[in-house]
C-alpha cells in the first residue's frame, strides 16, 4: 500500500529520466497502467539498487516491479549488451560474461604470475593456485582483470600471500559477474549461480570469497 | 559467500596485515569511499560498510577520510549497477551518475575508493566525463601501497603524487 509520500523518488538518482520515477512507477502499477509500464525503457536505466525500498515507510519492493517489467520485454528487444554478456557467460564453464575459457584464464594467471616472480624483487615465491583442493577460500574474479588489465590481479595475490591465506582460483566458475540477472532471465541466472556453486563445492573450498 | 573486505578488516585487526597511513602523513590526500549497493544495502548491510571504513581509515589516516552523505546503507547507487554499464543508454547513465559526482565533489576528496567492479567502472567514467576532479581506485591498490609492495605496473589508477611512491 503506497502512501504516495515520494521518499522513493526524492532519493532516486534515476528520477526524471524518461519522465519516470519510482513513485510514478508504483502509482501507475496501482492504477492498472501496466501496459504503459511494460513499454518504458526506464526499467533499463533504474539500477534496481533498492534505495527506494530502503526508505519506503511501507517497504514496497519497487525494484521487483522493475525486474518484472524487464521480464516482459521479449528477449530480442532487451538491451543487446546485457543479453550478449549473459549469453557469453552461458557458453563457457567459467561463467565469464566476456567469454573467457578455462584454458585462457589459466594461461593469463600463469603468465602474469611468471612475470611477477621474475621481475619483482621479494616475490620470487608468490603463488596464485589454480584448482587446489580443500582450500579455505575459493576466490572469484571479475572478467575485466584477466581480459583487459591482468596487472590488477597482482595486488590481490600479494595481499593473500602476505597474510598466508589458504586460497585458490578455480578454472571453472571463477567469474564474479552475472549479467543474466540484469537480463532478467531467471533460468539462466540460476544456471550461472549453480555452475559457480558447483565449482566451489567440487574443489571442497570452505568459503566462496567475493573479491572487490 | 563472504566478502574479502570482511577479511581485510579481520587481518588488520589480527595484525596479519600491518597497514599504516604513514605514507599519507605529509601528503594529506583526502579519500572517500563508495558503498556498493550489492554489497551493503542489498546483502551485508552496515556491518560491512563499517568494516570498509575501518580498513580505509587505517590505510589513509582517520583525518584524511571524508565520508559521503548520505552513506552506508543509505548511500546512492553510482549508476553502474543493474546492467546499466551495458544497457546502451550512456547519456542517461551519466545523468544518473550526476548525483554520485556531486556527492564525491562535496567531500573534496582527491580519491574515491570503489571496492566493486561495476562501481569502479562507473565512477571512473564519471570522473573522466565530468572534468577529472578525482581518481577512482580499488582497495587492493591502497593496501599494497601502504605495505610498500605495490609494483610499477599496478598503479594505473593512481594520480601523479602516488605514481612513484614507495617504488
Amino acid at each position: 500500500m503506497c502512501l504516495t509520500c515520494g521518499l522513493c523518488s526524492s532519493g532516486c538518482p534515476a528520477s526524471g529520466l524518461e519522465g519516470m520515477d519510482p513513485r510514478k512507477f508504483v502509482r501507475m502499477a496501482a492504477l492498472g497502467m501496466g501496459e504503459t509500464l511494460l513499454q518504458t525503457p526506464w526499467v533499463w536505466m533504474c539500477t534496481m539498487c533498492k534505495r527506494c525500498q530502503h526508505v519506503c515507510p511501507m517497504h514496497i519492493d519497487i525494484p521487483a516491479l522493475v525486474y518484472e517489467a524487464r521480464q516482459h520485454w521479449p528477449r530480442e528487444k532487451r538491451p543487446r549488451g546485457i543479453v550478449a554478456s549473459c549469453d557469453a557467460s552461458l557458453k563457457t564453464e567459467t561463467s565469464s560474461a566476456m567469454g573467457v575459457s578455462p584454458t585462457d584464464f589459466e594461461f593469463v594467471v600463469r603468465d602474469m604470475l611468471d612475470e611477477v616472480r621474475t621481475t619483482q624483487k621479494g616475490f620470487e615465491n608468490i603463488v596464485a593456485p589454480l584448482n587446489k583442493k580443500g582450500a579455505m577460500f575459493f576466490l572469484n574474479q571479475n572478467s575485466r582483470e584477466p581480459v583487459t588489465e591482468p596487472d590488477e590481479m597482482v595486488p590481490l595475490w600479494k595481499i593473500l600471500n602476505y597474510v598466508g591465506a589458504d586460497w585458490t582460483y578455480g578454472t571453472l566458475g571463477w567469474a564474479a559477474e552475472n549479467y543474466c540477472m540484469f537480463a532478467a532471465d531467471d533460468e539462466a541466472w540460476e544456471r550461472i549461480v549453480r555452475t559457480k556453486v558447483q565449482a566451489v563445492e567440487d574443489l571442497g573450498a570452505k568459503i566462496w570469497l567475493n573479491t572487490e | 559467500m563472504e566478502s574479502i573486505i570482511t577479511w581485510y578488516a579481520r587481518w588488520i585487526r589480527e595484525g596479519k596485515l600491518p597497514v599504516t597511513s604513514d605514507w599519507n602523513a605529509e601528503l594529506r590526500l583526502k579519500f572517500t569511499v563508495q558503498d556498493p549497493c550489492q554489497l551493503v544495502r542489498k546483502s551485508l548491510g552496515d556491518s560491512i560498510a563499517n568494516d570498509l571504513r575501518f580498513v580505509v581509515k587505517k590505510l589513509v589516516g582517520e583525518e584524511n577520510f571524508v565520508d559521503m552523505h548520505p552513506n552506508k546503507s543509505n548511500n546512492y547507487c553510482c549508476g553502474g549497477g543493474g546492467g546499466a554499464l551495458q544497457a546502451g543508454f550512456p547519456e542517461q547513465r551519466r545523468a544518473y551518475g550526476l548525483r554520485k559526482r556531486n556527492q564525491i565533489l562535496a567531500t573534496g576528496a582527491h580519491y574515491c575508493i570503489a571496492p566493486c567492479h561495476n562501481c569502479h567502472s562507473q565512477i571512473h567514467d564519471l570522473a573522466e566525463y565530468y572534468g577529472k576532479k578525482w581518481h577512482t581506485i580499488h582497495l587492493w591498490t591502497l593496501i599494497c601501497l601502504s605495505l610498500g609492495i605495490l609494483g610499477e605496473n599496478e598503479r594505473a589508477y593512481l594520480g601523479d603524487e602516488l605514481a612513484a611512491l614507495g617504488l
